[in-house]
């Protein structure tokens, strides 16, 4: 019974996490976010955004981008390195692009990680959000 | 034509069709049950499994490796072959227990015993390519030909294996792209 109870609930959560979301409520989020982070916060600019996007770094050795996989036109498909496509970033081609939270978060996490050694900031987040809705 | 060089023609097909025949992969003449063959993987279905694991490469079927394997892979996701593949608890404990269920070493498909069979009891190995096994079959794919454009390395199971998504790695469904 109380695995029953455990899974109604999981499920609950599951089909909060997938509800759809634009990337606009997506960004009033971020935005919400980046302001408890930084008290200076003055608003996401998509400038920032492109540059964090086409940004090398040095990572063991090597030099790599979020370019690097998803090449330097967010509106064309991307490679991963085990040779499995990767669809464009640009919500403007690709509307499943910044409509899951979770899913979002998930790669936000893992590329920041991979890329820059370290999470990315709301500020971030939003800024690169905001870029790529600019991409048409 | 005359009737020798009809007989001799004759022979020469038959001759080569048994060579080809002789040459094939032993899993090819164990027939098929149901539609599918008996050394083939079990079709499984395992929404987390196929999701999470399909997002940079192919869900390697769980019984591609060993029960210790899966646990070793599954522990170190945010170092996954040089990338953060981490995932939130629940999920990654969700898909260990599928692959711990259905790995080579709990399984009854005979491609999966003869995976298990020829890893070593002291080694865990992380990459299905480095299995004896895997090694054996793929012995006569050149280095050129791992690095096509449409294939890229052994982690790429579907390029050549039509049927790799359903478990179905036999010999008569490769088809290696130019």
């Amino acid at each position: 019974m109380r695995i029953d109870l455990a899974g109604v609930l999981l499920l609950l959560a599951a089909s909060g996490a997938v509800q759809a979301a634009s990337p606009q409520d997506m960004l009033k989020e971020y935005e919400a976010q980046a302001k408890r982070e930084k008290s200076g916060f003055a608003g996401f600019s998509a400038a920032r955004g492109e540059q964090l996007f086409r940004a090398k770094h040095t990572v063991d050795g090597k030099e790599v981008s979020c370019t690097t996989c998803h090449t330097s036109d967010p509106r064309q498909a991307g490679k991963t390195r085990a040779n499995k496509e990767i669809k464009p970033m640009a919500p403007s081609v690709n509307g499943e692009r910044f409509t899951d939270k979770a899913k979002t978060e998930k790669w936000f996490k893992r590329n920041c990680g991979d890329v820059l050694k370290r999470t990315c900031t709301s500020e971030e987040k939003g800024d690169f959000i905001t870029f790529l809705l600019t991409v048409k | 034509m005359g009737k020798i060089w009809r007989i001799l023609l004759l022979l020469s097909v038959v001759t080569a069709s048994g060579a080809l025949l002789a040459d094939d992969d032993e899993d090819e003449h164990e027939g098929r049950r149901g539609g599918h063959r008996s050394s083939d993987l079990p079709v499984l279905t395992h929404a987390a499994w196929e999701t999470e694991c399909s997002g940079c490469h192919m869900a390697y079927h769980p019984g591609l490796l060993p029960e210790r394997s899966w646990r070793k892979l599954m522990d170190g996701l945010d170092k996954h072959f040089g990338e953060n593949a981490s995932l939130d608890d629940s999920v990654r404990e969700d898909i260990t227990r599928f692959l711990v269920a259905n790995s080579a070493d709990h399984s009854s498909a005979r491609r999966s015993q003869k995976f298990a069979a020829s890893i070593p009891a002291n080694s865990t190995p992380l990459r299905i390519s480095e299995t004896r096994y895997f090694r054996a079959k793929h012995d006569e794919v050149k280095a050129s030909v791992w690095k096509r454009e449409k294939i890229g390395s052994p982690a790429n199971c579907g390029a050549c294996h039509q049927g790799a998504k359903e478990g179905d790695f036999s010999e008569d469904r490769v088809s290696i792209p130019r």
